[in-house]
């Protein structure tokens, strides 16, 4: 169990250092961007003489290495300081927009995973039959589409025609009621479920039907036992690890990725946060928000490999 | 009665007239004084008191502010103003009329300006009104520190001083007789003084509602304000101000009935949602307006015959038809709106039309045989901008003229390319009165003179117009101007756009100013629940 423990801390270490790395990408490009905070925030009404009072008091008049050695250094102390445009904490400004990004992604995921495992399991079941095929069929349209034209459908029907969801999300109110939240997230939800579901329900079952030729499962087959006992005890364990990947991956999109959705549902979230500061160059909240996220996947991946070890315990003794 | 019933609430709605009332009461059977006292009751209803108005605004940003000197969307407008109070306030009618000021007076060149306050005005967080919190909240604007975007309008003013609790004293380096005019503008809200800086942070103002949580780029609440000076104004007990961003889901959550009102409608899709039976479409004609700026120091720009034979080369009405879907009015390439006061009519400065023609003969006048210019467009300019651009050049080309359309990156455009590049698409959302827009975009050494245009005649005019006290001289020097920019000017002014707004049918109103969008953005505090 200690080559585990090991592991995760060489990984840690690692992902703290490509944290880093990350942030002096950031902050080139946004730094590469034309124009910058005092003259995006401005706009037309930028004269010289505002604009130039503008960066004196930001401290944006000094080189760019200095202000980005300033961020890092009280990044690494825990501060992320506060926001250019409005003069607010970041760690106040994202609290409430992270806890609605990770809600939204937890539903979406609570719906998704099962969803698709089971469907997966069963698609591999009744591989080739007519349910298969109508279930690889509506979940490789449902991915195609994109997703704003899938989230506009679903307000057609749910919100428009039939009157049963709200058309947007307002959660803004902390003091929701729990199912009072889950039942305004549910259109959003459901649209994150139909993009994410077809890659893990056909990940799932192609890598049940992969090992369904292996000597073992032909044992089985002899021994007599009944096909779906066959692939949820023998075969899925053995799959799990390719399937824990590419959940994770979609995780990891459901935490990263969902900016359109947030614009299409008005959903308060992080993604909407990240794009309105990069249009006014805020880098320290751009910077907040990517370490944020590159956060997600890096202890995502790292979790992927923690459980896939677990599942199968020889990946700890590389050749 | 039933039809009497529908009678009244289309009157109280101001779906009819009194003649109309009448007319239609006298066949329901109604006698003439009853029909006539029943339109004096139903016409004069007071508004009703109460409900939550819920507002989805396309504007609003997670980078906003409640500092009125970074004020620049609708969405801060909207609040600012629901929040404070200016000294003045262009009525609904627009008309000038006092906020925070009761009277003002003026000396005879109109250079020193001395405001009255109303007496026992109360800001939200207990504190009376007092002299000291104007000249804070304007001197807010001012100074070498200042980062404000008003700035530029206040640089005329040498001198703000208090005299006494309730009297503001403001001295002007020369004569403006619009001076109450510009203190009207969303930047220069009253604030609580705290020393001699303001307290922008909580919010506090003298408005009719006070700001219950604010949280930028998603949403504003805010509560009545009991204690409130504006008598018949304020009549919601809550608003929820949220930012919608997206037209199509502003559009869905105004049809489903969860917000009452959207602003910037979808021109392309309005008919059909005005279709709707719950749904009243709002439409304003205004003052802000699109505009293609010349630079008149650069070649071939430098020469008024080729400024002219680009005017004269566009297809306004193609151009009003495609880009704006006919909400909007034609320009006359002078920047002044119909709904300001001075607006030359058609018998002062005819309506330029197009004319190939005649742009070929500007163009041979100019010495040239055809013309090869680049315009430089983005959407950031204005929506629909590249396109326009596009239209532009399939105009031209019948005059000879070879217009090459320009993408521009939508990113830094009012930094790198507006006033940059030679000839460029523009905004402007337009100004209440005819001074304060030619001397922002159009005076010699104008900050934001786009066009870098120097005429003589209309500087001397702008700088008597601005002290001129008679009504009928300064209407002459105005519209002589707006014939000079018209025919000599270096901007293009193809288009006014209209204000759409989209309203539930239970949201009533007086009417809707054209000063600014959503009633002049005090749609707050003037509209009502049916």
């Amino acid at each position: 169990m200690h080559k585990i423990v090991l592991m995760v801390a060489q990984r840690l270490a690692l992902g703290l250092l490509t944290l880093i790395v990350v942030s002096l990408i950031v902050f080139l490009g946004v730094e590469m961007l034309p124009g910058d905070v005092a003259q995006a925030i401005l706009g037309q009404a930028a004269l010289p003489e505002t604009v130039a009072a503008f960066r004196k008091s930001m401290k944006l008049d000094l080189p760019a290495h200095e202000r980005y050695f300033a961020w890092l250094i009280a990044f690494l102390q825990g501060d992320l300081g506060t926001s250019i445009a409005n003069q607010r904490e970041i760690s106040e400004l994202i609290g409430v927009r992270l806890a609605n990004t990770f809600f939204l992604a937890a539903m979406a995921a609570a719906i998704a995973v099962p969803l698709s495992l089971v469907l997966g399991v069963l698609a591999a079941l009744y591989r080739n039959s007519v349910f298969d095929r109508a279930i690889n069929l509506t979940t490789l349209t449902s991915i195609s589409f994109p997703e704003f034209f899938v989230a506009y459908i679903l307000i057609l029907f749910f919100a428009v025609k039939i009157q049963i969801f709200p058309s947007f999300s307002n959660v803004i109110d902390l003091d929701l009621p729990f199912w009072e939240r889950v039942y305004r997230c549910t259109l959003p939800a459901i649209t994150l479920t139909l993009v994410v579901v077809a890659h893990m329900m056909r990940m799932t079952r192609a890598s049940i039907i992969n090992l369904l030729a292996s000597p073992y499962i032909e044992m089985a087959n002899l021994k007599g036992l009944k096909r779906s006992r066959i692939i949820v005890h023998h075969a899925l364990p053995n799959a799990l690890s390719p399937i824990i990947n590419v959940i994770i991956i979609n995780l990891a999109y459901l935490v990263v990725g969902v900016v359109v959705v947030e614009v299409v549902f008005v959903y308060p979230g992080l993604g909407q946060l990240m794009v309105d500061s990069v249009r006014v160059r805020d880098v320290p909240v751009v910077q907040a928000c990517s370490m944020i996220f590159a956060a997600t996947y890096i202890l995502l991946n790292l979790s992927a490999d923690v459980l896939s070890i677990l599942s199968n315990p020889r990946l700890l003794h590389p050749k | 009665m039933s039809k009497i019933k529908e009678l009244n609430a289309l009157l109280q709605q101001g779906k009819v007239g009194r003649r109309d009332f009448m007319a239609r009461a006298g066949a329901l059977g109604v006698s003439a004084t009853v029909a006539s006292s029943m339109f004096a009751k139903s016409a004069q209803a007071a508004p009703n008191k109460g409900g939550t108005l819920r507002v989805g605004l396309g504007h609003g940003s997670t980078t906003d502010s409640l500092d009125p000197a970074t004020f620049e969307n609708g969405f801060t407008q909207f609040i600012g103003y629901g929040l404070r109070n200016n000294l003045t306030e262009i009525s609904n009618t627009g008309e000038l009329i006092g906020e925070l000021a009761e009277d003002w007076d003026i000396s005879d060149d109109a250079t020193i300006w001395t405001f009255k306050l109303r007496k026992g005005v109360e800001f939200h967080n207990g504190k009376t009104l007092d002299a000291n919190d104007v000249v804070a909240s304007l001197n807010h604007h001012r100074g070498e520190e200042s980062k404000s975007a008003a700035k530029a309008i206040l640089e005329p003013v040498t001198e703000i001083k208090a005299d006494g609790n309730d009297t503001v004293v403001i001295t002007l380096e020369s004569g403006n007789a619009d001076f109450p005019y510009i203190v009207s503008d969303y930047h220069l809200v009253v604030m609580p003084a705290k020393g001699d800086a303001v307290d922008w942070e909580s919010g506090a103002g003298t408005g009719a509602y006070k700001l219950d949580s604010y949280e930028p780029g998603v949403r504003a609440t805010m509560k009545r304000f009991a204690n409130s000076w504006k008598e018949g104004r304020g009549h919601f007990d809550d608003a929820e101000i949220l930012t919608i961003a997206d037209v199509a889901a502003r559009t869905n959550a105004l049809t489903t009935g969860e917000i009452d009102v959207m602003d910037r409608a979808d021109i392309k899709t309005v008919h059909l949602l005005g279709r709707n039976p719950n749904i009243r479409i709002e439409e304003t004609s205004s003052t802000a307006h699109y505009t293609f700026a010349m630079r008149t120091d650069t070649a071939p720009y430098d020469n008024n015959h080729v400024r002219l034979a680009l005017k004269y080369a566009l297809d306004r009405e193609a151009l009003l038809k495609t880009i704006l879907r006919g909400h909007g009015t034609l320009g006359n390439d002078h920047p002044i709106g119909v709904p300001n006061r001075y607006h030359a009519t058609e018998e002062e400065l005819p309506q330029r039309t197009y004319d190939p023609d005649k742009a070929k003969f500007h163009l041979k006048e100019a010495g040239l045989s055809s013309l090869n210019v680049d315009l430089s467009a983005a959407d950031a300019a204005f929506g629909g901008a590249v396109d326009a651009a596009v239209l532009y050049k399939e105009h031209a080309a019948k005059a000879g003229i070879n217009i090459n359309p320009v993408r521009e990156a939508n990113d830094g455009y009012w930094s790198n390319v507006w006033m940059k590049k030679p000839w460029s698409a523009v905004y402007w959302g337009g100004r209440p009165t005819e001074d304060w827009m030619f001397s922002t975009a159009y005076a010699s050494g104008a900050a934001w003179n786009d066009s870098f245009w120097e005429h003589e005649r209309f500087n001397k005019l702008l700088v008597d117009a601005r002290a001129e006290l008679d009504e009928a001289k300064r209407r002459e020097m105005y519209v002589e101007m707006q014939t000079i920019v018209s025919n000599e000017g270096g901007v293009v002014v193809p288009l006014f756009n209209n204000y759409v707004v989209g309203m539930n049918e239970k949201v009533q109103h007086d009417g809707i100013a054209g000063n600014w969008d959503m009633d002049g953005n005090k749609g707050i505090e003037r509209w009502w629940f049916a």
